[in-house]
């Protein structure tokens, strides 16, 4: 049993299990920046008091399910999701999808996760790829991450599906409920409405954690890191901050590459040169975003100790923090029409 | 970041697959580019490891001097934390630290160690021995 899917491989993985579902339903127009951007995918946050592998939670991206939820329901097409309590029925369930013919999205663990190398292996619960068949035992894995399809044993799948733990998937599928096309005009609409909500959640999201203000927020904590954790605790800090920011499935640049891309695709269904404008910002932010990297690892690599190294570390994230703010501030400035 | 730019360092992720970056060509527009990987954040994730690897090699001396029971040592050795414990095997936050005073671990019923066993994903004698099986 094996459907006709077609497997392409994109940065991330919700973006691509998205484009790839959509594709197959019909809808051919959507591409990953299209997904992010219409799914309001950028984001930030830092919740200090949240520890993820024994270091603070950081997120560049916004919470999981978000992207092809938003983006479907932006396209007016209506989706499939469902959890579940029992194993048993959680397979049951997506053998019968299978039998139809309809490839569906899984939210998996990847701490079990078998074909990933085991350097990359943490519990990490939100990550997603589509089954789209069975041969035998073994079930067939597209990972959007992956340049090819892979497999995975019924156990297997089993044991990721419901992985345990925070954002645990509970077996957690979705897809979309039928074929479907969509008109220029939607996508246009998704695109306003997309980077709408981006700006609200960017901009003026309560609290000096999340958004700009969080990107400014960590800067100053960061400056502080030296004295409050000493050089180690707060190298280990700093290379958990890197690892969201570029770990696979970011496009680099903690996402901020992939929503240039997509401003620059949206200027194709708004000729409005704002959208180029502000695209360019974001292609300055995601460099800077990599020379903190740059900087952050002379730090966690023992080369820069001194309070000066903390403090131009700081330093990088306040101008990142001015021009996203810039950028979203002209967006939301922007008229459409 | 220009397509030219896009760093192709040899990482972990050799032989495995290559992954997807958005970066700019020659005329400004963004186009993706399959890169093999960046130095700086093998180092970050290298960070990571050798942090674990630190609290593995800690958490083995505590139990051996018996400031501890296996369940600190496997806990760390499979990355997790005690809420993760906690949703894979049942028990309470609370009843899983308990359990990791070496005294208290010396009067766990086999049913109870069959679950920590099962979460550690280890054989009861794997667990009570501190016995590590390559996955």
């Amino acid at each position: 049993m094996k459907i006709d899917f077609e497997h392409v491989q994109a940065a991330h993985c919700e973006n691509g299990v998205t484009k790839n579902l959509l594709k197959f339903n019909g809808v051919d127009q959507i591409t990953e920046p299209l997904a992010f951007g219409i799914g309001s995918g950028l984001f930030f946050i830092y919740i200090p008091l949240l520890k993820i592998n024994n270091g603070p939670a950081f997120a560049f991206r916004t919470m999981p399910g978000n992207i092809f939820k938003r983006t479907c329901k932006s396209l007016g097409i209506p989706v499939v999701r469902k959890k579940f309590n029992s194993k048993e029925k959680a397979e049951k369930f997506l053998e019968e999808r299978l039998k139809e013919g309809m490839p569906v999205g899984c939210q998996v663990g990847v701490y079990y996760l078998s074909y990933f190398p085991k350097e990359y292996r943490f519990h990490f619960n939100a990550h997603n790829l589509v089954v789209f068949g069975r041969d035998e035992d073994n079930y067939l894995i597209s990972d959007p991450v992956m340049e090819t399809t892979t497999s995975l044993s019924r156990y297997e799948l089993e044991r990721v599906r419901f992985a345990k733990g925070a954002l645990a998937p509970r077996g957690q599928l979705y897809y979309p409920k039928s074929k479907a096309s969509v008109s220029p005009d939607q996508i246009r609409e998704g695109i306003r409405t997309g980077i709408k909500r981006n700006i609200r959640d960017m901009l003026h999201i309560p609290g000096n954690f999340a958004g700009v203000n969080g990107i400014k927020f960590t800067g100053r904590k960061i400056m502080r890191w030296r004295d409050k954790l000493g050089s180690q605790k707060a190298g280990l800090y700093l290379a958990q901050l890197v690892r969201m920011q570029e770990e696979i499935g970011t496009g680099g640049g903690g996402f901020r590459f992939i929503y240039a891309a997509f401003l620059q695709e949206a200027h194709a269904y708004y000729q409005n040169d704002t959208l180029l404008e502000t695209s360019a910002k974001f292609t300055a932010a995601g460099d800077l975003w990599r020379s903190a990297a740059v900087q952050a690892a002379g730090i966690y690599k023992g080369r820069l100790q001194e309070q000066s190294d903390f403090n131009d570390m700081g330093e990088f994230l306040f101008q990142i923090a001015d021009i996203e703010k810039q950028a979203f501030t002209a967006l939301s400035k922007m008229k459409w029409k | 970041m220009e397509k030219k730019n896009v760093p192709q360092d040899i990482t972990k992720l050799e032989n495995f697959t290559r992954e997807v970056c958005y970066a700019l060509d020659e005329n400004g527009n963004y186009v993706t580019e399959l890169s093999t990987g960046w130095d700086i954040k093998t180092d970050a994730l290298g960070v990571a490891w050798t942090d674990i690897e630190e609290r593995v090699s800690n958490a083995r001396k505590q139990v051996l001097e018996g400031k501890a029971s296996p369940i600190l040592f496997f806990m760390e050795l499979r990355l997790m934390d005690v809420g993760i414990v906690s949703a894979y095997t049942g028990f309470w936050k609370w009843t899983i630290r308990r359990h990791m005073n070496a005294g208290t671990f010396a009067k766990l019923s086999e049913k109870k160690l069959k679950k920590y066993a099962d979460a550690f994903d280890v054989s009861v004698n794997e667990l009570k021995t501190m016995q590590v099986h390559e996955d």
